[in-house]
């Protein structure tokens, strides 16, 4: 059972005062998107072994969501950050790289990877 | 001292208190024990040795250990509600008054009818029951069936609830020690110097572990440690107190023992500990393992350790002459314990070829026969050891000697218990030194940060003489023993033992290794190994390394079993903790509750809110209450708690435009003053929730949702607004509480409104249908929507929630001429459906979109995007061929059953019909004094008159003719009054 | 028999203010309106008998004497009128507990999976009290308790349970 620090409260909240909402960062395709788009939106999720981005509710706490990154395999969190933000913060992408040096972005957003170089660096 | 046993030493046990005998009773019998005992030291101290039988073979079976490892000593304990099956003797403190029974056994414990599988063990093999049940399959069902479940299941199950409490609490400590052994105790205090919060948990009564009856100034060493520790403030000693599993992120699940077996405390029985733990030492020991040679299960042959455990804590001798078989030096402690009791020992039976250590030098020095590069052949005896055959171990079993003796004591060496260290995925190594499986430091289980979440010490890092702490001497090697003697035959197999309770033996495993199972996981499965309820902690070791041989491959290419939690059985009573009775779990009760429950209100669960069904009179059934309730609704004047309806504030400049993605209608266009009834879909384009809206002033709304839909609905906003359009100014607020409200309903809805007096004007002009309106009533204040889910004139009236009762009673005493009349969810539920309206959860099973609802006038045309909108707009969404809301009439009366469906020509794939739509809603109307239903069907708006058939099993198919699903009141003319 | 781990008590007459609003912005014409000090993150102030606990970033509770709740709510109103904000009523929506003794700690220890020893004197922590959601900080001599008023019964049940005599957490 997790333990997640809410980035809003700054308190440490386990799992069961936790509402759990998926993949973060899903970009929403609405009318006048082809139906690939909408399907890719809707359905199709990352399950990675590794590395991946969650949305998480304190719902039993300040009820604001927010996002973590976190190893699905080994269940370690390398941080927690707004849910205001279309990507993984430049902080949260320099913390996994610092355990997981191997590991790439998959966005393209070139700002992002740029800052979490000058954070490494 | 014999009135607590014939085997009650005279002197000795360190853990008993002589002055104090305790009555207790087993199988029938009367028994005394003493203050300290266990019930296995207790039982062994009357003689009684034989404490139950196996699972299969229903061989007789006394204790082989004396802890939580046992897997033999399982008694039935107490009685009634606090009947507990399966309850190790071994660990089970013994109490005054105790009553035991043994198990698996009838008629009796000495004489069991299901010992005759004993004899038949040749027809017993591994895989047993795959083989034999599967043909003739006809079989199945009405002889192996039967057969296996008359046998099945070890111990009974209580039949009575249990009386006793339990309780959870939940605990936040730097470092939780596991073990109050020696190394535990260091550990601890090594933690606790460094001004860390420390727990260390102890699973028996006693701190200190093996080293008091092992070392020599053992328990001075604990003494000195248990002072220190209990002078630290941080330190939190708890004894009786068992980790059973540890899980992500630190989560430690500790069940700690209150009042076992002592009903009479009045405090909880037990107490399940929720730790989050920074960190957990692991000190729990290490377990001995049985030796595998022919007759290793009979009554009497007993782990080295247990023997001198019970010899040492207990004074109680296992046996008077007592012959010790090993391959380390370790059990040569057990043959110094017994001379010291004044038990004879016969001789040491040693498998190594050489015993040189000092253990066995003073053996030796006492007189002890030593005969090294020996072996058991055979045991003497069948429900208690009576001689033991010698032969060589490095032969195939020729009976060198007979030594009579009334116990064995065996060490086939130790494996650390490892158990916490695996659950969250710690790995292993294997030590060809020692002979078994110790925790790799560098693979450890890890926590939240990366980091080793888990630390193992002393025996049950490997280290099993913690010399540092114990200052014991080295010992010689161990040498691995898997079978004795080394070259077995196959018949001596078939009587060597792995798992005792489960009877799986050297041979079954070398079947299964034969016949394909070469997946540790696969065999256990198949010859059962390691699924008795001590899960192996007996068994798996020696089970994995007999495998391995028959393998031809070394132990760690075979590798373990997965480890799971918990350690040892938790009592459902601790899970559930206080959720049981009346706060079993969380039954929300509008401020009208009490009302509602003092008028014979029968109540129905609608989430966890409970509303009145209906409020029966004396006499009436429940149908004809709801009957009642609806005629005095449409005849004059009922009311409705509505206080569950969730009330949700939007408010904001964007309050509109993002109700209008929230909504399918459009809601920024609706005038202050005014209501709306919307339709909040999903992403996926399915209907979820469906309300009326009311616009309070120029950026603010309230939100009606459903009953069940005010969490969902909310948390739903509050999703869209902080992970989508954080940028819009928007708050929302969840007020479903603040408010109690009460539908008053009927044509003479607004005469008794208006009898309570007030400065709303609920006049038509006033307050027209979807309007609403603020002021007092009753000198209460109040919102009022004239909105209407029944069709008839009516007003929800919201005043602040400490003032709903008051409000309630007021309708009821002014209109007691008016008949007004208390109405349930049953009756609201009938009066919507005769008038065509959607129920969420009944119409909807979030599958259906609104436009299968006959709903698109709730849907924007103009709108560019709302939540849902894209989705509605997939193929699959747009078939004509979904199916579509109508109404359903009854051919012959009857009233269609819910949810049945309507046959089409022809048959699926599956052989089954092919259906054409379903009931979605059905009742009988009092209104119309007839059956009325909704359904979903093909082409349905399109197929009016046309009759459908709704089989059911076993009734004449019911037949319904399609028509409007508007069935009273067509033209709305009621809800003008 | 033993005595209770702790005294539980409904209280009755408290007022109690949502407020929803950018707090860095309208942080001070809250505190001014009300009389109380801005809560830092988690915390609650008080100033006689009125607190104002911080709920989430953009979220306060004044908790007040029933009696004063409407002049404070127009008195918020009136300062929050040019903010994007919004004040509302709440006075009916929850039902109070106050946790009195000195296991206290005990009790709540029993239901909530937060580390409530680790709070702050002056904390306010949102967590949940076995199944329902709750709001808990300190008051002389112990704790208050807020959770919604339909589950009041639900929270009684509970909190009596868990202050049965003879519970105590300390080590036997």
């Amino acid at each position: 059972m997790l333990t997640l620090t809410c980035p809003y409260c700054g308190i440490a909240a386990e799992e069961t005062e936790l509402q759990p909402g998926g993949e973060a960062h899903l970009k929403r395709f609405g009318p006048g998107s082809t139906d690939e788009e909408f399907e890719a939106y809707l359905f199709a999720r990352k399950n990675p072994k590794g590395v991946h981005f969650e949305r998480w509710r304190h719902a039993y706490g300040c009820g604001k969501w927010f996002m973590a990154a976190r190893d699905t395999a080994t269940l370690q969190v390398f941080g927690t950050y707004s849910a205001q933000t279309p990507h993984p913060t430049p902080e949260i992408v320099a913390a996994i790289r610092a355990h997981r040096p191997d590991w790439q972005p998959d966005w393209t957003e070139a700002t992002a990877d740029t800052s979490a170089e000058s954070l490494n660096a | 001292m014999t009135e607590t046993g014939p085997f009650r030493l005279p002197r000795g046990g360190r853990l008993i208190d002589r002055a104090y005998q305790l009555p207790f009773r087993f199988d029938g019998r009367q028994m005394r024990g003493l203050l300290g005992d266990t019930l296995a030291s207790a039982l062994l101290a009357n003689g009684q040795l034989m404490m139950g039988r196996s699972f299969k073979y229903h061989r007789p079976r006394g204790p082989i250990a004396s802890g939580a490892e046992e897997p033999n000593a399982l008694l039935g304990l107490g009685q009634g509600g606090r009947f507990e099956p399966n309850q190790r003797a071994t660990t089970t403190p013994l109490v005054g008054g105790m009553v035991t029974t043994p198990q698996n056994c009838w008629p009796s414990l000495n004489a069991d009818i299901g010992a005759v599988n004993n004899w038949l063990y040749r027809f017993f093999p591994a895989g047993f029951y795959y083989k034999t049940f599967m043909h003739p399959r006809p079989f199945w069902k009405h002889v192996f069936e039967p057969i296996i479940r008359r046998s099945a299941g070890l111990g009974k199950a209580p039949t009575e609830a249990d009386p006793d409490r339990y309780e959870q609490a939940y605990a936040h400590v730097d470092v939780v020690v596991v073990g109050g052994g020696i190394a535990g105790l260091t550990a601890a205090r090594d933690a606790a110097r460094d001004g860390k919060s420390v727990w260390l948990v102890e699973q028996t009564p006693h701190f200190g572990g093996r080293t008091p009856t092992d070392h020599a100034d053992g328990q001075a060493r604990v003494d000195a440690l248990l002072a220190e520790l209990r002078g630290m403030a941080n330190v939190t000693l708890r004894r009786s107190t068992q980790a059973t599993g540890l899980y992500d992120h630190g989560y430690l699940l500790v069940r700690e023992s209150l009042a076992d077996h002592d009903p009479n405390a009045g405090i909880p029985r037990q107490r399940l500990w929720r730790i989050r733990a920074g960190h957990v030492v692991v000190a729990s020991g290490a377990l001995e393992r049985p030796l595998s040679f022919a007759g290793n299960d009979v009554p009497g042959v007993i782990l080295a350790s247990a023997v001198r455990d019970y010899i040492d804590n207990y004074g109680v001798a296992p046996g008077r002459r007592i012959v010790i078989v090993t391959n380390n030096d370790d059990a040569y402690r057990t043959a110094l314990v017994a001379l010291d009791a004044g038990l004879e020992v016969p001789v040491v039976i040693d498998a190594r070829s050489a015993a040189g250590g000092a253990l066995p030098a003073a053996v030796r020095a006492r007189g002890v026969r030593v005969l090294t590069g020996s072996a058991i052949a055979g045991i003497k005896g069948g429900q208690a050891v009576e001689a033991v055959k010698i032969c060589a171990h490095s032969g195939s079993g020729q009976v060198t000697e007979t030594v009579d003796a009334d116990c064995v004591a065996m060490s086939g060496g130790w494996s650390p218990v490892v158990h916490l260290w695996s659950h969250c995925g710690g790995k292993l190594n294997w030590s060809d030194a020692q002979a078994m499986f110790a925790p790799d430091p560098n693979r450890p289980p890890t926590g939240a940060d990366g980091k080793a979440m888990a630390s193992c010490v002393g025996a049950a890092a490997g280290d099993l003489l913690v010399p540092a702490l114990t200052g014991a001497q080295a010992e010689s090697a161990t040498m691995p023993v898997w079978v004795m003697p080394a070259h077995a035959t196959r018949k001596m197999k078939f009587k060597m033992w792995l798992d005792f309770q489960n009877d799986v033996k050297v041979s079954d495993v070398e079947l299964a290794a034969q016949e394909g199972y070469h997946s540790v996981e696969h065999t256990k499965r198949y010859t059962t190994l390691g699924m008795a309820t001590d899960q192996g902690k007996v068994s798996n070791i020696n089970g994995l390394a007999v495998l391995s041989n028959a393998l031809n491959q070394p132990i760690p290419a075979t590798g373990t079993t997965t480890f799971r939690p918990p350690y040892t059985p938790l009592t459902l009573g601790t899970i559930a903790g206080e959720a049981r009775g009346e706060i079993f779990q969380p039954l929300r009760k509008t401020p009208m509750h009490g009302w509602h429950e003092s008028h014979g209100a029968f109540f129905e669960p609608v989430g966890h809110w409970r509303r009145p069904y209906c409020y029966p009179k004396a006499g009436e059934s429940h149908a004809d209450a709801v009957a009642r309730e609806i005629r005095a609704v449409r005849a004059s004047v009922g009311t409705l708690d509505a206080s569950t309806l969730g009330k949700i504030i939007v408010k904001g400049p964007d309050a509109g435009r993002f109700l209008d993605m929230m909504y399918t209608g459009m809601m920024s266009t609706l005038p202050v003053g005014k209501c709306r009834y919307g339709l909040i879909c999903n992403e996926n384009g399915f209907l979820s929730d469906d309300g009326v809206a009311a616009r309070l002033s120029e950026d603010t709304w309230l939100v009606h949702t459903t009953t069940g839909g005010a969490e969902r609905m909310h948390g739903h906003m509050e999703d869209w607004l902080q992970c989508e359009w954080w940028d819009w100014k928007v708050w929302t607020a969840n007020v479903t509480e603040q408010w109690a409200q009460v539908a008053v309903v009927g044509p003479k809805a607004r005469v008794l409104l208006e009898r309570l007096g007030g400065q709303i004007d609920l006049s038509p002009e006033a307050l027209p249908f979807m309007g609403w309106a603020e002021g007092e009533i009753a000198g209460i204040p109040a919102r009022v929507y004239r909105i209407s889910f029944s069709g008839e004139l009516s007003f929800e009236v919201a005043v602040p929630a400490n003032r709903g009762l008051e409000l309630w009673e007021k309708l009821h005493e002014a209109g007691r001429d008016l008949n007004v009349t208390p109405y349930g969810t049953e009756a609201m539920h009938v009066m919507r459906a005769e008038k065509g309206f959607i129920m969420i959860g009944d119409e909807t099973d979030g599958t259906v979109i609104p436009q299968d609802l006959g709903l698109n006038w709730a849907i924007s045309k103009k709108k560019t995007d709302y939540i849902g909108k894209r989705a509605q707009e997939r193929s699959h969404m747009t078939d004509p061929r979904r199916w579509k809301l109508v109404g359903l009439e009854s051919v012959d009366g009857r009233v269609l059953p819910d949810g049945v469906y309507a046959v089409a020509d022809g048959v699926n794939p599956n052989g089954q019909r092919n259906t054409q739509g379903r009931v979605t809603s059905t009742y009988m109307s009092p209104t119309l004094s007839k059956p009325i239903a909704m359904g979903l069907v093909l082409n349905g708006p399109e197929r009016m008159g046309e009759v459908l058939e709704f089989p059911v099993a076993g009734q004449e198919s019911y037949k319904a003719r399609i028509c409007d699903p508007v069935f009273y009141d067509k033209e709305g003319s009621r809800a003008n009054g | 028999m033993a005595e209770a781990l702790a005294k539980i008590s409904q209280v009755q007459d408290w007022g109690m203010i949502q407020i929803r609003a950018d707090l860095a912005r309208a942080g001070d014409a809250i505190a001014a309106a009300v009389g109380v000090a801005l809560p830092e993150r988690g915390r609650i102030t008080s100033d006689g008998s009125r607190s104002l606990g911080w709920m989430s970033p953009d979220e306060l509770l004044l908790v007040l004497p029933r009696a004063e709740a409407a002049e404070a709510l127009a008195a918020l109103q009136d300062a929050l009128s040019t903010e994007h904000a919004l004040v509302l009523d709440v006075s009916d929506m929850r039902a109070v507990f106050r946790i009195q003794g000195a296991k206290a700690l005990d009790v709540l220890m029993k239901l909530c999976p937060a580390d409530l020893a680790a709070m702050p004197e002056d904390g306010l922590r949102r967590t949940r009290a076995a199944q329902v959601a709750c709001g808990i900080w300190r008051e002389p001599g112990g704790y208050v308790l807020i959770g919604f008023r339909s589950v009041a019964d639900y929270l009684r049940g509970i909190l009596t349970g868990a202050a049965a005599p003879g519970t105590q957490l300390d080590p036997r």
